[in-house]
């Protein structure tokens, strides 16, 4: 029988083994501290969290999730442990809610192991706090008991802590929100779920969401929680910036591949002159049957299907060539994790068998042992080849479907050197994803994997100009890597502005020290800025102030529900706000600005891209590391820092680059800014 | 034509034909544990879960089970979590899918097991069974009964391994008490 516990109460416990199940709503970290009969935590090594999710006798789950289930065995705890005290935060950086009051009232059960509940207790009452003591379990006479606790603190897990006596209070919470925060930096966002109910694709105005976030986690979901827990809600969620390319008939890809422009077919025509009527709801027109997809011709018998580019499932050519490119980038990564996990087993099956020759005494006879060692080394070779094989057959088939996908990509999703950029116009509507690069590995140097992220993007773009561990550094010194990072984040900004109708994206410069001017140039002599880059401190504190000014305006009119009464100059297009030089020209409170924005912004479709190398910035310590976090690192060279989100490959990435001397760049921008000037009139 | 294995049993997974099979899987189904009285809700609902251990010459390299749903090599598929039961009447509740074409090479044993999470005996599920099915042609290959199967709350179902060029599945039918694989493990592995 389940006891509904309030604040305050507590409840008998019966069994030692147990289940502490909590469900939010929103990914929370979970966490546990022990302390002793005068109710002090002794150190970090009696609090169990995700950085070190187990304790005797405890344990919790290794991320942040919106379901989480602790096993606790009161038996298995230290005598010196009189209390248990569960604790929930959420999780910092990254753009979730920061406070317990915008997300639902907590809800943590007690349960049995075999999944009946002894108590449950929903936590209500929370405003600004962000961590809170959910529950504490108590010994009283060598006696357990549950006690309902509810106390939430402003100060989020460090003032928490601090509380319960741990004197490395705020190291161990900057540890913590490092760990939960380390598989979310690394990751590229898992692709999107794949839900019956088509649409999603032309949700163009939807504004990106934090909590999509704890969907970048890479595989190993704790306990029983669907990875798309809550995505739907985050996709039907405010709709902030609505854009006027909402609902309007799409209209392809202008300048794509002609036989890849299915969605003629797709959407009624517009209501026109002298057509029939169309009685069917605007915004339930994509539950039209989209075309069939191209389906590939049979093979020949033992051989592997001919590739065709758009095979995937999707509403229209371009969810499907995106949904097939996430396919080839699964597929790529699980077959070198087959490869690779053979390839590890050989290695050491290949060591044990050395080993147990060398301690065979018979072995020293004769040419027992070399015999032996041979064996084990044609047996080593074998494998290796056959795993080989395997990968190579995976590849080949891999290749052959680049080949194809490659050329029919649209705009969007092609690189720079795809004649489609070359017959670019101003498209119609938001695609619904960016490439930003190239993604391979390094037993597959020859396929690489275009890098897609969703539009709008849902966090920001950090170009670092430091110089990264890995990369060759004798080839690029630190002029030359900061020049490059400001051409990389140009290319990347020249095509969001393509992408985008005219004027539904608004991209603002600061170049304090006017250093990136020259790599500027293109976008400031095609005019498609919305003015010239900001120098110095003013200027620095003039677009702050009037961006942070546009997300206070637009997050009041959500929260108030009153979109209609924004001031009619406010510019409803997506704002991209480049930095270059950080943190040069960048005050106290310039930076506290920044930061504001890094949290703030993109659930109002305000995003950052910084060109930094985070060494600049290391007089400001910790402070700035949520901002890093919440950032997707890109880098202008190749680099291998991105995790795929279902093995965790570490994939060099390749920034998409203009070819040199090619002129494609002068051609699109001239066209957007064309776009722009006669969408202003 | 299904085959109702029994223990030890070995069946090879060639189909009628000639041909190797490509894809099996392995379902399970169980029926939800009945209402009872006025307070529907508080029946103790029944969960069991489907597992598949990959093992490199008795050594376990990777495993699917409902935290890991997918293989790293993507070759074993576990459809997803079902935390109750069905109806019943034959359809599987959980089920593992092996695209037997795409198992890493040194992966040599896949074993199937099956265990109570919620901590029922199978004497107190019913209806359960495990099958194993052609997934081209959704031909069911074996069939395994575990209901009245006694007071315990595990099995180690049947396992498939390389047999020359092809595959092979043995049914196991072993017993065991636990609440996932990892309690199993000991059980397992006098079987490889």
């Amino acid at each position: 029988m389940t006891a509904e516990l309030v604040r305050g109460q507590n409840h008998p416990l019966t069994q030692a083994r147990l289940e502490i199940r909590v469900s939010a709503g929103k990914p929370v970290v979970a966490g546990a501290t022990l302390s002793d009969e005068q109710g002090k935590v002794h150190g970090v090594e009696w609090v169990a969290h995700p950085g070190s999710p187990t304790l005797p006798g405890l344990e919790v789950s290794k991320q942040a999730a919106a379901d989480h289930r602790l096993a606790c065995d009161l038996d298995a705890l230290p005598e010196t442990v009189h209390r248990v005290s569960v604790l929930l935060a959420l999780p910092s950086g990254g753009g979730g809610p920061v406070r317990f009051g915008a997300v639902a009232a907590p809800f943590v059960a007690v349960t049995g192991l075999d999944g009946s509940e002894v108590a449950s207790y929903t936590i209500t009452g929370l405003d600004a706090e962000s961590a809170v003591v959910a529950l504490e379990l108590y010994r009283r006479q060598d006696a357990w008991k549950v006690r309902a606790v509810g106390q939430g603190y402003a100060g989020g897990l460090a003032e928490l802590l601090a509380d319960q006596g741990l004197p490395q209070a705020h190291q161990l919470a900057g540890s913590i929100n490092e760990a939960v925060a380390q598989g979310l930096a690394r990751s590229v966002a898992a692709p999107p779920p794949r839900t019956a109910e088509g649409d999603r694709s032309r949700h163009a105005a939807t504004p990106a969401r934090g909590q999509d976030q704890g969907e970048a986690t890479p595989q190993g979901a704790p306990g029983h929680v669907s990875p798309q827990h809550g995505h739907q809600g985050g996709q039907q969620g405010s709709t902030a910036s609505g854009t006027p390319g909402h609902g309007t008939p799409q209209a392809g890809y202008p300048g794509g591949p002609a036989q890849s422009d299915p969605s003629a077919v797709t959407q009624p025509a517009a209501s026109g002159a002298g057509g029939p009527v169309n009685y069917s709801h605007p915004g339930r027109q994509a539950a039209a049957p989209p075309p069939p997809p191209p389906t590939a011709p049979p093979a020949r018998p033992g051989q592997p299907a001919q590739p065709v580019a758009g095979d995937a499932t999707g509403w229209s050519m371009e969810e499907r060539l995106y949904n097939q490119v996430w396919g080839m980038f699964e597929d790529l990564a699980r077959t070198t994790a087959a490869y690779r996990s053979a390839v590890d087993f050989a290695e050491s099956r290949l060591e044990q068998e050395l080993d147990k020759v060398l301690s065979d005494p018979r072995s020293r006879i004769g040419g027992q042992g070399d015999a032996a060692r041979e064996a084990a080394r044609a047996k080593h070779g074998q494998l290796i080849d056959r795993a080989r094989e395997a990968l190579d057959r995976d590849l080949a088939q891999l290749t052959a479907e680049a080949e194809v996908v490659e050329p029919a990509l649209p705009a969007a999703f092609a690189r720079w050197d795809s004649p489609v950029w070359q017959g670019y116009r101003v498209p119609m509507e938001i695609p619904m994803a960016l490439r930003l690069g190239d993604l391979h590995l390094p037993e597959s140097a020859g396929v690489s994997i275009p890098m897609l992220v969703r539009l709008p993007l849902e966090r920001g773009l950090w170009i670092d100009s430091g110089r990264a561990a890995s990369l060759d550094a004798s080839l690029t010194d630190s002029d030359e890597l900061r020049r490059l990072a400001m051409d990389t984040a140009v290319a990347h900004a020249a095509r969001l502005l393509a992408v985008y109708p005219a004027g539904e994206y608004t991209v603002h410069v600061i170049d304090p020290a006017g250093s990136g001017a020259s790599a500027l140039a293109p976008l400031v002599q095609t005019g498609v800025l919305s003015g010239p880059p900001a120098t110095g401190a003013a200027g620095v504190n003039e677009v702050l102030a009037r961006l942070t000014q546009r997300v206070d305006l637009v997050q009041m009119a959500i929260r108030g529900g009153a979109a209609d009464s924004l001031p009619p100059d406010l510019d409803t297009a997506e704002q991209l706000l480049i930095v270059n030089d950080f943190p040069h020209g960048f005050d106290d409170r310039a930076v506290t600005q920044l930061r504001y924005l890094a949290d703030e912004g993109p659930a109002v479709g305000v995003h950052l891209m910084m060109v930094a190398d985070r060494e600049d910035a290391a007089a400001y310590g910790p402070l700035l590391d949520p901002l890093w976090r919440s950032l997707l690192r890109l880098t202008p060279v190749p680099d291998d820092h991105l995790a795929d989100p279902w093995v965790g490959h570490a994939w060099t990435y390749d920034p998409s680059r203009v070819p040199p001397g090619s002129q494609v760049l002068q051609h699109v921008l001239t066209q957007v800014a064309a776009a722009r000037r006669s969408w202003n009139r | 034509m299904t085959v109702n294995m029994t223990k030890g049993q070995a069946i090879s997974l060639q189909k009628n034909d000639g041909g190797t099979l490509t894809a099996v899987r392995m379902g399970l189904g169980w029926q939800a544990a009945p209402r009872r009285g006025l307070f529907g809700s508080r029946t103790r609902e029944i969960d069991l879960d489907a597992s598949a251990v990959l093992f490199a010459d008795k050594q376990p390299v990777d495993v699917v089970f409902f935290r890991h749903l997918v293989s790293d090599d993507g070759s074993v598929r576990h459809t997803g979590d079902n935390l109750v039961g069905g109806v019943g009447q034959g359809g599987d509740d959980e089920a593992i899918l092996v695209d037997l074409a795409r198992i890493p090479v040194h992966i040599d044993q896949i074993v199937f097991t099956v265990n109570s999470f919620t901590g029922q005996t199978f004497q107190e599920v019913q209806d359960a069974f495990c099958r194993l099915v052609d997934e081209t042609n959704g031909q069911e290959l074996a069939r395994y009964t575990l209901a009245g199967g006694g007071q315990y709350t595990a099995q180690i179902m049947a396992k498939v391994h390389r047999a020359g060029t092809g595959w092979q599945m043995t049914a196991l039918g072993t017993p065991a008490n636990g609440r996932t694989f990892q309690d199993l493990m000991p059980a397992i592995l006098p079987h490889l």
